[in-house]
């Protein structure tokens, strides 16, 4: 009988092979040249068109490519000079004219000046522009305030809004205003989302579907040129993922660091970042109907709801207590005295048994993630939790993330639900934006808002108008602290966090900053 | 045999249009459609009326489904709105980087599995056995996911000998040594399970036919123990492998949706999980359409493979 010695010589070749092959690798590991930074993204970017783009992951790359007529100051949420030098506002707020810098040209050669102002804007507004098919233009909306784009001469532009309109300024420097280079729009169509031809300081080089997106210095930039060579975003969806490669120096830099993953990097070779973000987290209550149409069982919540808690615990301090519907990162328009519903369970107790709503029962609404939800499953059984301390019964339903938006927009007590809350979070870029959209009587869901607990107070919508149209930020600002008071002490939502943004890099990565717009500027990062 | 291939290709034909139907109406009954996923807090009513426009979503059910399918018979799988690009483009790319991660698994899983069956059945109850029997049922009973994640601890965080994630480096390589490099690690993750299936069902098909009168007369008129298992045992074992083999094909190609995620394979199954949640419409169902038709695909060559093995099959 012939021994099948096979096994054991085929055992020993394959473990040969290995071992040869771990040599060969560990000599071949590539290391990443000075000068080029390589970052982890959190998913593959959709476009790199900024008409087309809705994802905050795609505008970290589109704010290195592009520019637009305003950029936010470094390190705030307002609006300075960007494309445009400077601008005049008329006085009743309705026509702003731009001067346009001189000598700027696209990555393609071609020059930068009034006519592209107008081809782009007319090119996601004016359904009749022969390009408005190189669309879908999602966020188009931010800028339906424009009646005409008009060209003054090369270098000026100017807007007339069809009413005032505030945020305006704010809006140019979003992302979905950044201005393309019409001669290739032009050249590739649709395509363009793909080819993406700014005037930014980086130039794109190559986008390798699920590998890498590369931008290089451009440079004919008009301005400093930037810090690093090249930039690489590589998508990496798993947040584990991205960690071990942050670990083991695949990537240089990464955002949205996994609260749990920090202390991973608590050491001299890494680098962690923070920012307040425009960002608030809250629970919208149902104002129309059960018992949170007693504004003292809506209090009683804030009060029963320990947000410290949840900030500290649950989501390992990457955010921070929400005192009102203004996010602290609009600096100027935020109410820095105004104090968030303390934790306190013995007044709730009081408060809903004045009210007469002790032991009620209460349906919540919680999804499985989404956009700046962060970890909502954890956060809403926190909330059950000290809810049912103060005898509060609530029973939680969870849905994936499409389809919650789908039960919740269309308002708590629409197609035959009755929901008494649910989660919900916003990102916004002025101050105007959630409010307006949500707290107003006329963003009720059936009139095309967000306002889906049907909230309504008069003195709120006249203060919300006022602030829109006022074109002075001292008077925003002053109006908005108004609504937020009144709203603090009306308590349409419990206010829960301000998501702080995180972000990690090794130490080799010098001059980064994170800004509160969540956008990624890499201009100045250097890599030695 | 031309005539049995024939038959089995168009009993395929109401299969696929089956198919096609299904994933369509699963895609039009799931709640969120994608004007809100892209609209995200946005989605006004306006606004989502104008994106479902935009899209060519505010046609009735039926007559998107014939202008899909009309469309797709041409060879147009329609533009992927979430990546802004045709579909049959980023498929195509993705069903590639699947092919080969799922390609070099299935064939270590088939080698290696079939080799531990046999093995394990020529040696029954010897210390090989065993051991190859305890070292499948760890293998079967891992998780692939985590068993991933723990490799990539080990032998990229730690000791750095593989790339963590992706198919190629990301600065130079691109090169064959490159893409072994990167897949060793999640090819390991994939096939462990498919080796364990197949190991499993190798060790008792090889039982069941060492059991045979044929094998007993074989070596008792003098043939060697190596031909006789290798030579008449495995040969006929084999006819009840191969359906295995074909079953752990599709079990691969489905499990490398994990393995994708963990290991950001640039594949086909991470691109449909995005997809659905993104509710990116005609990207699932030409994602799903085209997985469908290689399932198919391999099946009926199974069965060819089958039959020629053993003609008995061809019924």
């Amino acid at each position: 009988m012939t021994q099948p010695t096979l096994t054991r010589r085929g055992l020993l070749a394959a473990t040969g092979a290995t071992l040869s092959l771990a040599a060969f690798s560990q000599r071949l590991m590539a290391e990443t040249p000075k000068g080029v930074l390589i970052v982890g993204q959190v998913a593959e970017p959709k476009s790199l068109d900024p008409a087309v783009d809705t994802a905050v992951n795609d505008f970290r790359i589109l704010v290195n490519l592009y520019e637009g007529l305003t950029r936010y100051k470094p390190g705030t949420l307002e609006p300075g000079p960007g494309l445009a030098e400077s601008w005049t506002i008329n006085p009743d707020g309705t026509e702003y004219t731009f001067k346009l810098r001189q000598g700027v040209k696209f990555h393609d050669g071609t020059d930068f000046d009034a006519e592209a102002v107008k081809f782009n804007f007319d090119r996601m507004l004016d359904d009749k522009n022969p390009y408005h098919d190189t669309g879908p233009f999602p966020l188009a909306f931010f800028f339906s305030s424009i009646k005409t784009t008009e060209v003054v001469d090369s270098h000026s532009v100017k807007f007339t809004l069809k009413q005032p309109y505030a945020p305006f300024l704010s809006n140019l420097a979003y992302p979905t205003g950044l201005i393309v280079s019409p001669a290739a729009v032009k050249k590739y169509g649709q395509d363009l989302g793909r080819n993406p031809v700014g005037t930014g300081a980086f130039k794109f080089v190559e986008w390798k579907s699920n590998e890498r997106v590369v931008i290089d210095r451009f440079d004919g930039y008009w301005g400093e040129k930037t810090g690093t060579k090249a930039v690489i975003f590589r998508p990496i969806t798993d947040a584990n993922t991205r960690v071990a490669e942050m670990l083991s120096g695949g990537i240089d830099l990464m955002v949205e660091v996994p609260p749990t993953a920090l202390s991973e990097f608590k050491s001299d070779h890494y680098k962690l970042y923070e920012q307040v973000g425009p960002h608030v987290w809250f629970l919208i209550l149902d104002c129309a109907k059960g018992p949170f149409k007693d504004k003292r069982v809506r209090q009683a919540a804030n009060y029963a709801i320990n947000k410290e808690a949840i900030c500290k615990n649950v989501l390992e301090g990457t955010a921070s207590v929400a005192n009102g519907p203004i996010a602290p990162a609009f600096s100027w328009a935020y109410d820095d005295k105004l104090q968030p519903y303390p934790y306190d369970p013995d007044k709730a107790r009081a408060l809903l048994k004045d009210a007469g709503a002790e032991g009620a029962e209460l349906t919540f609404y919680v999804t499985e993630g989404g956009s700046g939800m962060l970890d909502p499953v954890a956060m809403g059984t926190a909330i059950q939790a000290d809810l049912a301390a103060v005898g509060l019964k609530v029973k939680i339903e969870t849905f994936e993330w499409n389809t919650f938006l789908g039960k919740v927009n269309p308002g708590l007590d629409a197609k035959g639900q009755h929901v008494d809350m649910a989660e919900m979070a916003w990102m916004t870029n002025d101050p105007d934006t959630l409010p307006y959209l949500t707290l107003r009587s006329g963003a009720w869901p059936q009139k095309g808002g967000f306002n889906s607990g049907y909230y309504s107070n008069p003195e709120v919508d006249k203060l919300l108008e006022a602030a829109r149209t006022s074109t002075d930020q001292a008077t925003r600002a002053e109006l908005y602290k108004k609504v937020a008071v009144i709203v603090h002490d009306d308590a349409p939502w419990v206010f829960v966090a301000n998501w702080k943004q995180n972000a990690v890099s090794n130490d080799t990565v010098q001059d980064f900053q994170l800004q509160p717009s969540f956008l990624l500027e890499l201009q100045d990062v250097r890599k030695v | 045999m031309g005539r049995y291939i024939l038959r089995r290709l168009l009993s395929a034909i109401p299969v696929l249009l089956g198919i096609t139907v299904i994933v369509f109406l699963i895609m039009a009954m799931i709640p969120g459609d994608p004007a809100t996923a892209l609209l995200g807090a946005y989605a006004t009513p306006d606004n989502v009326a104008r994106i479902n426009k935009q899209l060519g979503l505010n046609h009735p059910l039926w007559y998107r489904y014939l202008v899909w399918l009309w469309n797709m018979l041409h060879g147009d799988f329609g533009r992927s709105y979430s990546l802004n690009r045709p579909v049959i483009v980023e498929v195509w790319e993705r069903l590639s980087a699947t092919a080969v991660l799922a390609g070099v698994s299935w064939v270590v899983a088939a080698v290696l599995g079939i080799l531990a069956g046999v093995v394990s059945a020529a040696r029954q109850y010897g210390l090989a056995d065993k051991a190859i029997t305890f070292a499948v049922l760890i293998g079967i009973s891992i998780p692939s996911f985590f068993l991933g994640m723990m490799l990539i601890l080990f032998f990229a965080v730690d000791l750095r000998w593989f790339p963590v994630s992706g198919m190629y480096a990301i600065y130079g390589g691109g090169d064959l040594l490159d893409l072994a490099r990167h897949i060793a690690m999640p090819a390991a993750a994939l096939s462990v399970v498919a080796t364990g299936v197949i190991a499993r069902l190798s060790r008792s098909a090889m039982l069941e036919v060492l059991r045979q009168d044929y094998i007993r007369t074989a070596r008792a008129k003098g043939v060697g123990e190596r031909r006789v298992i290798l030579g008449h045992a495995l040969r006929a074992a084999m006819v009840s492998i191969i359906p295995v083999l074909g079953l752990q094909a599709g079990f691969v190609l489905s499990g490398a949706v994990y393995i994708e995620i963990v290991f950001q394979w640039p594949g086909i199954g991470r691109m449909l999980v995005n997809a659905i949640l993104q509710r990116d419409i005609l990207l699932v169902q030409g994602g799903v359409v085209v997985v469908a038709c290689l399932y198919v695909i391999f099946n009926i060559l199974v069965d060819v493979a089958q039959s020629l093995l053993d003609p008995r099959i061809k019924t």
